[in-house]
């Protein structure tokens, strides 16, 4: 409740709401443009002529008769083979947030109970992995991958998708089980728990808010990479960002442009899906204490 | 808690960050100490639908032979990391010698290739962190005060940048920042030059990369300040009121020594992040005049056949090396702090 | 878009051979395990390919623009997790440096009676890939402009850059010219190109030594400068897709890029004007040669050394089934230039012939080709940019390469 001194001045909420409403524009506008133009031909969208052509559609109506067209969803979807994307995406990030938060939570539990040194040194050598860049750790996998016969398909990337998204996880978790009261497991422990048992009856229930954030990051994670999806997959079970790479064609070969432009906004949609509805979880599971750093 | 409890709990997620994370930075480390075994060459004769001539190729027979007596390559030691494309220790020694001025030597040295990419890279870091902490802030606390019903669009809206990877999001600029695009027309009318081209020169490409990075990582930063701001105690505050301090007083003195702790985290992120910058890069295909640590990296990696895995694994180490050195401060913090709460 | 250009003589076309021999088609023993680069040609291929190979045949193919990263770790497998890979002059050295990729003779002898002989790709006198299509950078102009300003198809990049700054005078384009000159891959190819019209060596004869710091080199250098001046500022972003959005657009009356961009340049989508004054030209000579300054290429296909004879034998047979397919390239004439045996080449064959006829060089296939492209690729920008000297900047690339080339083992 805001005390009546509190109350914000007229000219405040008049900056405030300018600032605000400019800074949404500044974020928003590139993929309302996307998806505005994600139904134009590619002569529209991509013209070097005038970039009015991709909001009248000026060579849509030409090629298709009127000034927007979904040809090019029909045919990624279809001719693209970008479903087999989509499926292949949902089978990674499901698998990867599922499997990160169960050893993450395990972990960061440990973490954040045990007083001995060498917690701390973990914690760093987290942050150290954390630092080293995805592409020299693909570049490493894919020789022991090819002679092992796993490379290309999904078990293999979903592992290592989950080891290289555990540090964050752990970090994320461990601040936030610092800030669940150690008496409360403690009791637990007295009472004759094990510590997976108090992990399991205490800690459980009341880790939610914390989990659903270190998901959601785990997922974003999982649904966006690219470096380590695009190298150790095989084509039949790319994921979307690595398709969509693939519809922009190479050096000598154009590739399918409108395709990669319709595919962006077909992988971006769910994903706004998804942090729309849990959006009001991560705020209250940063605010929960994982933010303290 | 015992040690084999703590093992016990530690072990999956601890079993996989080293064998996927641990195993790899072992074995960079291991072949930037390497470089191939000699290539024998041999003259041949090559035909193809263009026609008959003599080349050169690898005499396979031979080299196979000097492979399997080194299966690991030459021993380098630590020649990888002095040689040209590296910390070029000769190249800086015959420059220091030879040029007549500093101005002189830092031209030779920032043309070096991992100079010049340490540039930008700490350029990049120390550019895009302060705005984006600053920024995140100035949001949060706005978004923080407007009514309640307009909040949860808003904050939506906000992130969206955050959410998408960077090479789409990087793409989708790219394509709108051409001089005949939609943002690159409007930035002409705004500094009213119509042949000014964001893609044009390495300053503005710079910038443009800059402003993109702010863009990527405020979200993150607001995100992060947003819930803090939830958990400022409101007592102080109230007594505040009462005292008669002003909101900038209030927000001085009491939210922001609150949020300290989460800038520092961060400060943290986005320094990690952004020194390992890469997608940008190529979405704004700007190799050629900006170059970070890991587009070095991935520039050994991609060349069009012969992967260079010693040049990449150094590159690698020295990465680390220098994310270590910019983040002992924060280690120094949490390491202080976890000595306190023991 | 018919009415293109007088179907010249495709002069690889020799003797044609007697169909014999075992059919190469309808596999049933064996896996075909193919890793291929990404784009629409491969696609026809491959579609033939696995129709050759048959309804039994345990049959499936890679599509990756990442092929070339993955091919080294992907054959040194033993079992190779593929059995076969389409390579280019390009990438065909680096499976032979690492000796992954086995001699055809036998299999040729066996199945290969349709083969022409220039499909053959003979190494030391072995046989170790067969080549199915070629593509190569040449000249391409609008018509209507150059008519209206009276300037002939130049037939030199003198010409082209006179003709560009004409274009320039007349008001009609700012930026007249494009070429890809991307930073990057793209970029070391347009060196590439205008050193070798300008009869340059890469490195000292039979050895790995570099040698691109001369009076060649800096008149290739300095060629690709003007050019630049009559393209747009963004050049060094443009690759050939860029390129072709500039054409399609009508900013851009001369460009050079590669002959398989025929199929898009000059469909029925977007601008139908500009399409239909689009020609195709010889690539032009530099600095007085007579070679066109333009690299050949060529498109084929090896099979993996770790793979076991069987798998070898039933990937060479579909693969080659597509090979040898008249049917496949007559139906896809424009497709690109196929090398294969009673193809009659579409409109657009024509620059290709005609730089192999004038004795464009093909791309070398040195082993260490690769890293002297990736050293071009970085080092020449700030030459472009106006930053530093032509000389400074082949230093630059050839310090870059010896760093690299010793690392590899070759200097």
């Amino acid at each position: 409740m805001e005390s009546k001194i509190n109350r914000y001045s007229k000219q405040l909420i008049l900056i405030n709401s300018f600032f605000i409403l400019a800074w949404l524009i500044v974020s928003v506008f590139p993929f309302i443009w996307t998806f505005w133009g994600s139904f134009k031909v590619k002569a529209d969208f991509f013209s070097r002529a005038d970039w009015m052509f991709a909001v009248t559609g000026v060579n849509t109506l030409i090629e298709t008769g009127d000034t927007s067209t979904v040809k090019a969803y029909v045919e990624s979807w279809t001719e693209g083979e970008f479903w087999k994307a989509t499926m292949n995406t949902i089978i990674i990030t499901v698998s990867v947030v599922t499997i990160s938060l169960f050893l993450g939570t395990l972990g960061a539990y440990a973490l954040s109970r045990s007083t001995y040194k060498y917690t701390f040194w973990i914690l760093i050598a987290a942050l150290i992995f954390r630092a080293m860049p995805h592409i020299t750790l693909v570049s490493g996998y894919l020789f022991p991958f090819f002679q092992l016969n796993v490379w290309g398909i999904l078990p293999t990337t979903i592992i290592v998708l989950v080891a290289i998204n555990q540090p964050f996880t752990l970090w994320l978790l461990y601040s936030f089980f610092k800030t669940v009261p150690k008496e409360l497991d403690e009791s637990a422990l007295i009472d004759g728990c094990s510590y997976f048992q108090a992990f399991r009856f205490v800690i459980m229930p009341v880790m939610w808010p914390g989990v659903v954030t270190a998901g959601l990051f785990s997922m974003m994670l999982a649904y966006n990479d690219f470096t380590v999806t695009s190298l150790l997959l095989n084509q039949q079970n790319y994921t979307m960002v690595p398709k969509i790479n693939a519809y922009l064609g190479t050096i000598e070969h154009s590739g399918n442009y409108m395709w990669a432009v319709s595919s962006v906004v077909s992988a971006t949609a769910p994903l706004f899906m998804i942090i729309m509805f849990f959006q009001r979880q991560l705020i209250s599971g940063l605010t929960a204490g994982a933010v303290k750093g | 808690m015992p040690h084999r409890t703590f093992f016990w709990f530690f072990f999956p997620s601890g079993l996989a960050m080293l064998l996927f994370i641990g195993l790899p930075i072992i074995s960079s480390f291991f072949q930037s100490l390497h470089i191939e075994p000699e290539q024998i060459l041999m003259e041949v004769e090559k035909c193809d639908p263009f026609g008959c001539k003599t080349e050169t190729k690898v005499d396979i027979e031979a080299t196979t032979k000097l492979q399997e007596e080194q299966p690991l390559g030459r021993f380098n030691g630590l020649g990888t990391y002095g040689d040209r494309n590296h910390l070029a220790f000769d190249e800086i020694k015959e420059a220091w010698t030879n040029s007549s001025s500093i101005a002189e030597f830092t031209d030779i040295l920032l043309n070096l290739p991992f100079y010049k990419a340490l540039l930008f890279t700490l350029t990049f870091c120390f550019a895009v962190t302060p705005p984006v902490v600053v920024l995140g802030f100035i949001v949060a606390l706005s978004v923080n005060t407007i009514t309640k019903s307009l909040k949860g669009p808003t904050i939506f809206g906000v992130i969206l940048p955050m959410i998408v990877t960077p090479l789409i999001g990087s793409l989708v600029l790219f394509w709108m920042i051409d001089a005949k695009g939609i943002l690159g027309s409007f930035i002409q009318f705004l500094f009213d030059d119509p042949n000014l081209s964001l893609k044009s020169s390495s300053q503005l490409t710079w910038i443009t990369l800059i402003i993109y990075g702010i863009w990527h990582n405020t979200p993150f930063a607001f995100v992060v300040f947003y819930a803090a701001l939830q958990t400022v105690p409101q007592d102080p505050i109230e007594a505040a009121i009462i005292d008669g301090a002003s909101r900038y007083e209030r927000v001085r003195h009491i939210v922001i020594p609150h949020l300290y702790p989460v800038a520092t985290f961060i400060i943290l992120i986005c320094l990690m992040d952004n020194f390992r910058v890469l997608e940008p890069i190529i979405g704004f295909a700007a190799e050629g005049v900006a170059q970070s640590l890991s587009w070095m990296i991935y520039n050994d990696l991609r060349s069009e056949n012969k992967m260079l895995f010693g040049s990449a694994g150094a590159t690698s180490m020295l990465t680390i090396i220098g994310v270590a050195i910019l983040l002992t401060p924060v280690l120094i913090r949490t390491w202080r702090e976890f000595r306190t709460e023991r | 878009m018919k009415k293109l250009l007088i179907a010249l003589l495709f002069t690889f076309v020799t003797t044609s051979a007697y169909a014999g021999g075992h059919s190469p088609c309808g596999v049933t023993d064996g896996s075909i395990k193919i890793l291929a680069n990404e784009f629409t040609t491969y696609r026809i291929f491959m579609d033939e390919v696995k129709s050759c190979a048959g309804p039994d045949a345990d049959f499936s193919v890679t599509h990756s623009v990442d092929h070339n990263k993955l091919q080294v770790a992907a054959l040194s497998a033993n079992p190779a997790e593929f059995s076969a890979k389409l390579v280019t002059n390009g990438s065909i050295t680096t499976l032979m440096n690492d000796n992954l990729i086995r001699p055809l003779d036998d299999l040729v002898a066996k199945y290969g009676s349709a083969l022409q002989d220039n499909q053959k790709i003979v190494i030391d006198g072995k046989i170790y890939a067969v080549a199915f299509m070629a593509n190569a950078q040449h000249l391409w102009y609008r018509e209507s402009i150059l008519n209206d300003l009276g300037i002939a198809v130049p037939s030199t990049y003198e010409e082209v850059i006179a003709a560009a700054e004409k274009i320039k005078a007349s008001g009609k384009m700012a930026n007249p010219y494009a070429g890809a000159f991307k930073s990057g891959w793209n970029l070391g190819q347009e060196f590439v190109n205008m050193y070798l019209g300008h009869g340059g060596d890469f490195f000292k004869a039979g050895t790995a030594e570099v040698s691109v710091n001369n009076a060649k080199g800096v008149a290739a250098l300095n060629m690709l400068k003007r050019l630049t001046e009559v393209s747009n500022p963004d050049f060094l972003t443009q690759d050939t897709n860029a390129v072709k959005e500039e054409w399609e657009s009508g900013n851009v009356a001369l460009m050079h890029i590669w002959n398989s961009g025929a199929a898009s340049l000059l469909d029925d989508e977007g601008d139908q004007a500009i399409k239909a004054d689009t020609r195709l030209a010889p690539s032009p000579s530099v600095g007085g040669g007579s070679k066109p300054a333009t690299t050949l290429w060529w498109d084929g296909f090896g099979i993996a050394t770790n793979t076991s004879d069987e798998n070898a034998e039933a990937s060479f047979r579909a693969l080659l089934g597509a090979a040898t397919s008249t049917e496949m390239a007559n139906a896809n004439p424009n497709a690109t230039i196929w090398l294969i045996d009673g193809y009659s080449p579409g409109d657009t064959a024509g620059p290709v012939v005609d730089a192999a006829n004038r004795g464009a060089t093909p791309y070398p296939s040195l082993p260490y080709m690769s890293l002297l492209h990736g050293a071009l690729s970085t080092e020449l920008v700030e030459f472009l940019q106006g930053n530093e000297s032509a000389e400074k900047a082949l230093a630059d690339v050839e310090a870059a390469y010896v760093a690299k080339a010793t690392e590899q083992g070759f200097l």
